[in-house]
């Protein structure tokens, strides 16, 4: 199935507009693994005929690994210009699939001058559930024992850890929850840019840790959601030579998965 | 005639010193933590109350580890009641009278001694079990590297004064309480002594002069205890019994991953893409510096956080860094920041108070590249500390610094701000191929 994915510059050409931008993110764009999150995504998009946008070769990094390595400076420089790019075509609501992005978008963009209404895609997904364009039902996850890692930006950062757990039950799944989740939840790792350098001196990765807890949970899915969580995990599942037995998936992937889109 | 009145006059001798001495390590606290930068924490203030009426004085977040939440609650709730005896305490000392409150409180009074003495018992029961988690179960957070020498020394000391303490006010009442039954003059018979009663038979033997002595003697070293340990907090952890409730009031109440966007770059930013939005007023003058390298780049909210912790050991209990074995400890942070403020301190009051130039700073000679460099932003230490400091925010200052100042970062984040700035991605991917995932 051929994916429909319209640009701003594409629509605005037409005179036509979207009800949301889908913000895909430099990993949702580049990274191959997080690509396939980004296709699932659009697939439920699609399935929905949800009204959206993405900025295509318009958009460009948030500047949240910048601003977290300590570059001001360059973090500021990425917002006022892609302030610049939505204001331009009047953009008010933004759904993300990078939980970094949201919490920037969100949190950071308003104080230089970027307002807008910010969604991550779990949240997005249970506002369709509601509003009734989109149903799930177990499907091939039906019973599966599934345990899910919060991303730090998404929960401890923004306090939501319900929207993930609620569209994993309508997954008719059972949802254990690791020992340490939550508000209490453990970092993958990659947070504060460090996805993009080595760990400093220790006795042990912080991946591996986490992947130790999710083990524990004895899950047939780790679900995650930011892309960069699954990377981490999936490292880690791999280093534990479990990646035949566990698989990492982002919620968006299990319910495309389970709608067979 | 005058020498009657000799131990009063010690009395309020010692009372002043001993609040001398408070209020001046106060005034110097003040001065410290107003060497750092503007916060701008006033705003909101129903909102702060709230906050703090619900972390300091309610103490919610205690209750994540319930024996120890449960434990300090004791402690904390015996130490503010049992302070209402104080009040009667400098009353008798300064009048010269004994037990005056027994005569204006009439039955109530034996109610306020039985609840104070049943306090003192459960306050010492708290203490001793604290003690046994330190230093025999030694629980793991008390134990870390930064834990070494004194703050491990003071961790248990506060406990010894309290023991101490307890000790000596249920001592008192024991004497007291038999000197009130042999009908000696000046010993009203007031109060109820439910624990003190058991600690009697103890002194049973003596006769009344000794008693006297000893009831006296017990009297004058709790009180002077008091004022020691009162002096005792500012150079201690127990510091936060003060500090933890305008803490909590001037923490951040911002969602924990919104990072503070810095105005003045935002100027310096705004004047290259638009100027025209630039200000040419107001924050308009680039800054000495970019992020901290010391505790006056801090803000005064972050120095206050340093002086607030308790060295609790929670939020390096979770964090990511600490548990795989790396260097970053979060309570160091807090702790280095408070350590290098107070050599700051000294050095301002040494030199008839202004501040001489030590070569030092609080980068290098405290906090290490090293430790900054392996945070992952995760907040859990903001999450987990009792009274809302947040070392995360100290770490991002010295880590902006490093890197705007310094151009310190490690190299492949150097990499990756260079893919940023010239392609919009973290890594080199050309710009024009961000949509190709659609295709594939
Ligand atoms: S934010 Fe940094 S210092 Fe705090 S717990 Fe996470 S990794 Fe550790
Ligand atoms: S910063 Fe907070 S959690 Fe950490 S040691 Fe200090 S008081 Fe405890």
């Amino acid at each position: 199935m051929k994916l429909e994915v319209p640009t701003l510059a594409s629509l605005q050409a037409e005179g036509k507009k979207a009800s949301v931008v889908f913000w895909v993110g430099c990993a949702g764009s580049f990274d191959d693994r997080a690509k396939k999150i980004t296709k699932a995504f659009v697939k439920i998009l699609n399935h929905t005929q949800t009204s959206f946008a993405v900025l295509g070769t318009e958009e460009a990094c948030t500047g949240d690994p910048a601003k977290r390595a300590g570059n001001e400076f360059l973090f500021q420089m990425q917002a006022l210009q892609n302030i610049s790019t939505l204001d331009q075509y009047g953009v008010t609501k933004i759904v993300t699939t990078c939980p970094h992005c949201f919490n920037t978008l969100k949190n950071e963009y308003p104080e230089l001058g970027g307002h807008y209404t910010v969604m991550h895609h779990t949240q997005f997904l249970k506002s369709l559930i509601k509003e009734g364009s989109l149903k799930v039902e177990g499907g091939m996850y039906k019973g599966k024992r599934i345990t899910f890692h919060d991303p730090c930006y998404l929960g401890r950062a923004n306090k939501i850890f319900e929207a993930p757990r609620t569209l994993i039950e309508k997954l008719d799944a059972e949802l254990v929850e690791m020992k340490s989740c939550k508000t209490k939840g453990l970092c993958c790792g990659a947070g504060g840019a460090q996805m993009f350098k080595d760990a400093e001196q220790g006795d042990k990765e912080i991946n591996i840790e986490r992947t130790e807890q999710a083990l524990e949970t004895q899950p047939e899915i780790i679900a995650a959601a930011c892309p960069f969580c699954n990377t981490m995990m999936t490292d880690g599942i791999k280093n534990k030579k479990q990646e035949d037995t566990v698989k990492i998936m982002d919620v968006a992937e299990l319910i495309a998965n389970a709608k067979n889109l | 005639m005058i020498m009657g009145y000799l131990p009063n006059f010690i009395f309020l001798a010692l009372l002043i010193l001993g609040g001398g001495i408070f209020t001046r390590n106060i005034l110097r606290l003040r001065r410290n933590i107003f060497l750092g930068k503007e916060a701008h924490r006033n705003d909101r203030k129903q909102q702060r109350w709230k906050h703090m009426i619900r972390i300091a004085f309610g103490q919610s977040k205690m209750g994540v580890k319930p024996l120890a939440g449960f434990l300090h609650l004791v402690v904390y709730i015996g130490f503010v009641l049992i302070n209402i005896e104080l009040l009667e305490i400098v009353f008798d000392g300064l009048f010269g009278t004994h037990r005056i409150f027994a005569t204006v409180l009439g039955p109530f009074y034996n109610f306020l001694i039985g609840s104070f003495e049943i306090l003192a018992l459960l306050v010492l029961v708290a203490v001793i079990l604290f003690w046994f988690r330190r230093n025999v179960v030694k629980i793991k957070r008390f134990w870390k590297a930064e834990m070494k020498g004194w703050p491990k020394f003071d961790a248990d000391l506060i406990l010894y004064f309290e023991v101490v303490l307890m000790l000596l006010f249920l001592s008192m009442n024991a004497t007291d309480v038999l000197l009130q039954q042999k009908g000696v003059e000046a010993y009203v018979k007031a109060g109820s002594f439910p624990i003190s009663q058991f600690l009697a038979p103890l002194f049973e033997g003596f006769e009344v002069g000794t008693l006297i002595l000893l009831e006296r003697s017990f009297w004058w070293a709790h009180i002077i205890g008091i004022l020691i340990f009162l002096n005792y907090l500012y150079y201690s952890k127990h510091l936060h019994i003060l500090l933890a409730f305008p803490n909590t009031f001037y923490a951040n109440l911002e969602p924990e991953g919104k990072f503070e966007v810095d105005a003045h770059i935002k100027n310096e930013v705004l004047l290259m893409l638009n100027p025209d939005q630039a200000s040419t007023t107001a924050q308009a003058d680039p800054p000495e510096k970019f992020g901290s390298s010391d505790v006056f780049d801090l803000k005064w909210t972050q120095l206050m956080n340093a002086y607030s912790c308790t060295e609790c050991g929670r939020c390096t209990e979770v964090c990511p860094a600490n548990l795989t074995g790396k260097k970053l400890s979060p309570r160091k942070i807090m702790m280095d920041t408070r350590d290098r403020l107070e050599e700051v301190g000294k050095n301002i009051n040494a030199n008839g108070g202004t501040f001489n130039d030590d070569e030092k700073q609080l980068l290098n000679n405290y906090i290490s590249p090293e430790e900054l460099w392996a945070c992952t932003s995760c907040n859990a230490c903001v999450d987990a500390c009792p009274i809302a400091i947040d070392p995360l925010s100290i770490i991002m200052d010295m880590r902006q610094y490093l890197v705007m100042e310094q151009s310190a970062a490690p190299q492949e984040l150097n990499a990756m701000m260079g893919n940023i700035e010239n392609n919009g991605a973290p890594w080199p991917f050309s710009n024009q191929d961000r949509l190709q995932w659609s295709n594939e």
